[in-house]
């Protein structure tokens, strides 16, 4: 059985791309090429796409597709992997993510990130708030930030009376809000969010839905979900993620199957694969 | 009369059917090994009190603030050795509490696994060398050593210290301290390593996610969050540096003052013991002795205590901050 990775031009994606609100017109990321394995086993390969400005954009499709391993790429995650490797060029702004004289601290701290299960510190949630500002040397008005960060992430009127206590007492839902808020404080260009609500129950769930949608006037998010509802809501763009085996049997790898706006990939997909896989029919 | 025919299909009564053997067996000996080891416990602290009793009559609680030590003239007191277990103790977990720190670090956070699985095997098996071999290094390697290039060295940069002052000597209360750094190295890098690499994988990504550095994460998250297994460890350390007296007895030469330079013999309430018991010559000598060991039983037992005490509270904390 052979599979072929379809070319995307992402030179045409930013035209077709920009909503009336004018969101979407520049070019955040443009990936080429983008190939990650982990001790020599490809996880992802070949993967080509640009990500606008102020739009909110979605990783979806099976486990084990490599979209995980992907949204790692544009912070840097994966270099903390033992033996992982990523060859092919990720843009930002249109510098080098992975050039040479790239400081990966300093791109983490203009790419926020959101993991899949809420991990605030154990500390109080105004250490939680404060712990990015303060390692950046943000040093001035604190508290100012503080309260303006957790207005900015819809928690202030939950937590305003108790920002001493430890943030392992709020729920779920206000543990991950919390770690969106937390990488709000430092004032990043991106937020990726790999997973943000897979571990929450459906009213938290919406909550964090809402705050995606506030976000995107300000910042570019690229979120990871296996809901497609989830995606289908939040998503002005969604990237169809698959599995591909390998012709010679050694494995499989995760491949980039359609990257469109939400509503085409969603209604009227131009892959089989990613039809079946928006209608419920993958095996 | 009506009979009731048995279904067949029905399950067994549920009535005791006799006792079970297996349970019974296993019950006692568990609670005999329990009760059997807090007994020990009691007994020994008992015999080491009654027969210590007799100095503890003649010199009451004085005996711990006394100095001197000397049987021709019937003078006993436990402060040099109180003083010189403390000393020797608070120096080496002064130096390895930070080594361990370090080793537990680059054991988890720094060295791949190839590098860190054999450099742990050693630290560890450190601990695996017999206190009296130890000793014995410490006798004919170590002491020479310290005496020829280690105290001349920090007698010219920090001579001005009173600690440092004075001749210095082959055996006496800074080597023991060193020998007993590297007996206590092995069990509190051990703990302190398990501890590193117990802190939540997410945590130190949310940190480096934030944009901090390896250090700041370290700093910041994974030294707060194992903070009080640390101090635990660095109790238990203490304890074993309070305990020990085979090596220390070797390298610390006997000493009956106390002195405020490191350089010169001392004695610790453990070496003093080993040295002198079999040899005592009084039976008033050997009581006093038993009295030094009481002491010395009672500071371990505070230790231990302690060491207890952080962790549960520490424990107790976090399942409230998460329930």
């Amino acid at each position: 059985m052979s599979m072929t990775t379809p070319r995307i031009d992402s030179g045409k994606l930013g035209e077709l791309a920009a909503t009336p609100d004018g969101r979407g017109a520049e070019t955040v990321f443009a990936v080429s090429d983008l190939t990650v394995s982990y001790s020599g086993n490809v996880a992802l390969k070949g993967v080509d796409l640009a990500i606008q400005k102020n739009f909110v954009t979605a990783f979806i499709g099976p486990s084990g597709c490599g979209k995980s391993t992907f949204i790692r790429c544009f912070n840097r995650m994966n270099d903390l992997v033992p033996g992982a490797r990523v060859d092919g060029e990720v843009l930002y702004h249109g510098r080098d993510l992975y050039g040479a004289n790239v400081d990966p601290v300093e791109v983490r701290r203009r790419i926020g990130m959101v993991f899949q299960k809420p991990n605030p510190f154990p500390k109080s949630i105004y250490d939680n708030i404060a712990f990015g500002p303060r390692i950046l040397g943000m040093k001035q008005d604190i508290d100012e930030r503080v309260e303006r960060t957790l207005k900015h992430a819809a928690l202030w009127d939950e937590v305003k009376d108790r920002l001493k206590e430890n943030a392992l007492g709020l729920s779920g839902g206000q543990q991950q809000r919390l770690c969106i808020a937390r990488a709000l404080a430092v004032e990043p260009d991106v937020i990726l969010m790999d997973e943000p609500a897979s571990a929450l129950d459906p009213i938290s769930t919406s909550r964090i839905e809402d705050l995606i949608h506030e976000l995107k006037n300000e910042y570019t998010i690229v979120i990871v979900t296996h809901n497609m509802q989830q995606a289908a809501r939040v998503a002005d763009k969604t990237a169809f993620f698959s599995v591909e085996l390998r012709e010679d049997g050694s494995g499989r790898h995760g491949i980039l199957v359609e990257y469109d706006q939400t509503t085409k990939v969603f209604t009227n997909p131009t892959d089989k694969r990613t039809e079946d896989y928006v209608t419920g029919r993958f095996g | 009369m009506s009979t009731v025919t048995p279904d067949p299909l029905a399950p067994a009564p549920i009535d005791r059917q006799g006792i079970r053997l297996g349970d019974v067996l296993f019950k006692g000996i568990a609670f005999v090994a329990a009760v059997g080891v807090a007994a020990v416990l009691g007994l020994l602290t008992y015999e080491v009190f009654s027969l210590a009793w007799p100095a503890i009559q003649e010199f009451g609680l004085s005996f711990i603030w006394t100095q001197g030590w000397n049987p021709n003239s019937n003078v006993y007191g436990a402060l040099v050795f109180i003083y010189g277990t403390i000393v020797t103790s608070f120096i080496a977990l002064l130096l390895a509490t930070p080594l361990s720190i370090a080793i537990a670090l680059f054991l988890t956070e720094i060295a791949p696994g190839r590098v860190a699985a054999p450099i742990a095997t050693m630290v560890e098996l450190l601990a695996a060398i017999p206190s009296v071999v130890l000793g014995l290094w410490g006798i004919l390697v170590f002491g020479p050593w310290v005496a020829n290039h280690l105290e001349p060295w920090l007698q010219s940069w920090f001579g001005f210290l009173p600690i440092f002052s004075g001749d210095p000597s082959q055996a006496g209360i800074l080597p023991a301290a060193l020998v007993l750094t590297i007996m206590i190295i092995p069990i509190t890098s051990a703990i302190c390593r398990e501890l590193f690499s117990r802190v939540p994988r997410d945590l130190s990504d949310g940190s480096l996610a934030l944009g901090s550095t390896r250090w700041e994460a370290i700093r910041r998250v994974a030294i707060p969050y194992a903070a009080p297994g640390i101090s635990a460890a660095v109790l238990l350390g203490l304890g074993r540096a309070f305990g020990e007296a085979i090596a220390v007895t070797q390298v610390i030469g006997s000493g009956n003052t106390i002195n405020e330079s490191l350089f010169p013999p001392g004695d610790t309430l453990g070496s003093r013991i080993a040295s002198s018991y079999i040899g005592a010559s009084t039976a008033i000598e050997a009581q006093s002795l038993l009295y030094l060991a009481a002491i010395l039983l009672v500071i371990s037992l505070i230790t231990n205590v302690s060491a207890q005490a952080i962790v549960n509270r520490f424990q107790k904390a976090r399942r409230m901050s998460t329930g």
